[in-house]
């Protein structure tokens, strides 16, 4: 199938579940002549009438990334998942090492100088963002309690 | 003369020692950003925002610095167009037409000057067209009841899916999205919440900076995984910098035809600096008395599609101050930064806030000047730049965009909300869908439905008040045929891909 059909099938589907909650969002008894739905209801519409195109009249499918990049792709995003989920804990310091160090990987296969470019961003970014910008990063992990 | 008094006020602001220092460092930044292939102007001022806001500039600060890095994005974007044969940002695509086979033919010095003399007379230019238009714009502007306001966030759509996208119904969908979101939330008339789900971190609606740096900065990490080794830049020697006087002198009509082309569709909403160095670019190509040489390394070639490029910038910003409404990408991702800040921009800003618009105006004449010494006399250190390597500089782009967005709320659930928004970027762009349509549509989102309802309350329901004016009429037209006319056109005019500023 062509990939611009089932951005449009999905595109689709989002509007009609989106008019359908707007359909459920709660007036009050503070009401102006148009009230809150409508305009949700206007959007989920235009989005619903243009999704047709698409799917009726597709545009050449992109190039997508071959398998190995997909990985690639996939992993980059497991580890900025990562990242986002263990900077309160774990601190700047090493949370950013290694996600710094694991999308440096991605780019270029070197591990010694990905662990190198890892390390040295951390310590980097944080020095200027607390002593030049004047963030206040917490840099260490949480329990160490420092 | 009232026009040199608000000038005055303005440089007075300007001239501090910290707005000094930061446009300064805001130039230095912007042109590194601009020059830096992957960092362009709208993602390169959507990550530094966050930091902006963090530092607590005050208003106007946080203004000269930000647009100091748009203007320097512009000026830079052109150093890896030339020397390396890739854009460092969407409006630097026409450069390298001309500009690297200049630079293959040993004339690299000479096009980073001319490029830089034409940026410098563009983005001047306009800056001065700013000055005497958007005052005249400002008084246009008290014209506007909700009814034009409504009509006015239309056209802005209408057009920036017309002439700046492929494909109208993708640019459609796009700005759906974005409306649609921008709808999550409390709703400001009743007070109810709308479309969260129940969660607790929907309630305050999405934040705009977590959807602009995901759409721009994160997915850009994607892209740049995947594409990693297709393109093999073979980079050119830069050597001695002289200027060329005579490339300069015989170039002069057409970089005051490629700014005057460029400020015109940046004036437009929905245009932008794509748009503007894209047609000065042609042209110059069509009135030429030997239009093959284009392509071949004529300087026209390199001055057109740069005065172009930085006059459209300059020009964007004025609907952006006058109206509210965003003629670009990174206009809108600077919108982002005045609402941040509590500033409403449009008619009322040049009244109240003279202090802020005239030092921003002010900051960009100062700019202006900065710019031309960094990117002439001191254009080598910037090539150095260009070496930094991508497993570098991308992990690098990466960790900075995360500190900023954490900085701003501490929270996981934004970080993660701006990887959503990343990863749906990637998908959209791979789709050729536009993505500025949807940050247009989460920033105005909100704006046009109140207007909307405003007008709805003023007419007690009746639909016909949305025509009821002939400026009104005159927008819908507007809206309607710039959305309509360029499926005629394109035939005639084949775009350069996946415009984002």
């Amino acid at each position: 199938m062509k990939s611009d059909r089932l951005f449009g099938l999905i595109s689709l589907a989002v509007a009609l579940a989106y008019v359908a909650s707007a359909t459920q969002i709660q007036t009050s008894f503070i009401m102006d002549p148009l009230g809150p739905k409508s305009f949700p209801i206007i959007i989920g519409s235009v989005l619903a009438i243009a999704a047709l195109v698409p799917i009726f009249k597709p545009d050449a499918n992109p190039e997508w990334p071959s398998r190995s990049n997909t990985m690639k792709i996939a992993s980059a995003l497991i580890v900025l998942i990562g990242y986002a989920l263990v900077i309160s804990d774990l601190g700047f310091l090493i949370s950013t090492t290694i996600a710094a160090g694991l999308v440096s990987y991605q780019i270029k296969s070197n591990a010694k100088q990905a662990a190198l470019i890892g390390v040295s961003l951390a310590v980097v970014l944080y020095a200027v963002f607390n002593l030049f910008l004047g963030l206040s990063l917490v840099g260490w992990p949480k329990f160490l309690g420092l | 003369m009232e026009l040199f008094d608000l000038l005055g006020v303005g440089f007075s602001v300007a001239l501090t020692p910290q707005n000094l220092g930061l446009a300064v460092a805001g130039c230095i930044l912007g042109t590194m950003i601009g020059a830096l292939p992957g960092l362009g102007p709208s993602n390169g001022v959507a990550i530094l925002i966050p930091l902006a806001f963090s530092l607590g500039l005050d208003a106007t600060s946080s203004l000269v610095l930000m647009t100091s890095v748009y203007y320097g994005a512009m000026y830079g974007g052109r150093i890896s167009s030339i020397l390396l044969n890739i854009p460092g940002d969407e409006p630097a695509l026409m450069t390298t037409l001309d500009g690297y086979p200049m630079a293959k033919q040993g004339k690299a010095a000479d096009a980073l000057v001319l490029s830089g003399v034409a940026s410098f007379v563009g983005a001047m230019i306009a800056t001065l067209g700013l000055i005497l238009l958007a005052p005249l714009l400002s008084k246009i502007a008290y014209l506007f009841g909700p009814a034009e306001y409504f009509a006015l966030f239309l056209l802005a759509f209408c057009t920036l899916g017309g002439i700046a996208s492929n494909n109208q119904a993708k640019a459609a969908i796009a700005a759906a999205i974005g409306l649609g979101l921008s709808m999550i939330g409390l709703d400001g008339n009743t007070g109810m919440s709308r479309l969260t789900f129940g969660s607790l971190h929907l309630l305050e609606g999405i934040d705009f900076l977590v959807a602009i740096v995901g759409l721009f900065a994160v997915s850009e990490v994607f892209i740049f995984i995947e594409s990693q080794g297709k393109e093999s830049a073979v980079g050119v020697k830069l050597g001695k910098i002289a200027i060329p006087w005579k490339d300069i002198v015989a170039t002069r009509w057409t970089m005051l035809r490629g700014t005057a082309i460029g400020f015109v569709a940046g004036v437009l909403p929905g245009a932008g600096a794509s748009l503007g160095s894209f047609l000065a670019y042609m042209a110059e190509k069509r009135i030429a008395k030997d239009p093959e040489k284009f392509g071949t390394g004529d300087p026209r070639g390199v001055a057109a599609p740069e005065a172009g490029n930085n006059a459209a910038a300059g020009g964007a910003l004025i609907p952006m101050l006058t109206l509210g409404v965003p003629g670009s990408g990174t206009t809108a991702v600077l919108l982002a930064l005045l609402m941040t800040l509590n500033i409403t921009p449009g008619p009322t800003l040049f009244t109240d806030r003279p202090d802020v618009v005239w030092g921003l105006i002010a900051a960009l004449l100062i700019a202006n000047v900065v710019l031309l010494i960094l990117n002439v006399p001191m254009v080598r250190v910037f090539v150095k730049i260009l070496s930094v390597p991508p497993q570098i500089l991308l992990p690098a782009v990466t960790m900075v965009s995360f500190v900023g967005i954490y900085s701003l709320s501490g929270s996981s659930f934004d970080l993660m909300m701006m990887i959503a928004f990343g990863l749906l970027g990637y998908a959209l762009r791979k789709l050729d869908v536009p993505t500025v349509p949807i940050i247009l549509g989460i920033l105005l989102g909100n704006h046009m439905e109140d207007n909307l309802r405003r007008a709805m309350v003023i007419s007690g329901g009746d639909w016909k008040i949305l025509f009821s004016s002939g400026l009104s009429i005159g927008l819908w037209i507007a809206a309607i045929g710039g959305f309509i006319a360029p499926m005629f056109l394109r035939k005639f005019l084949s775009k350069p891909q996946r415009i984002t500023d």
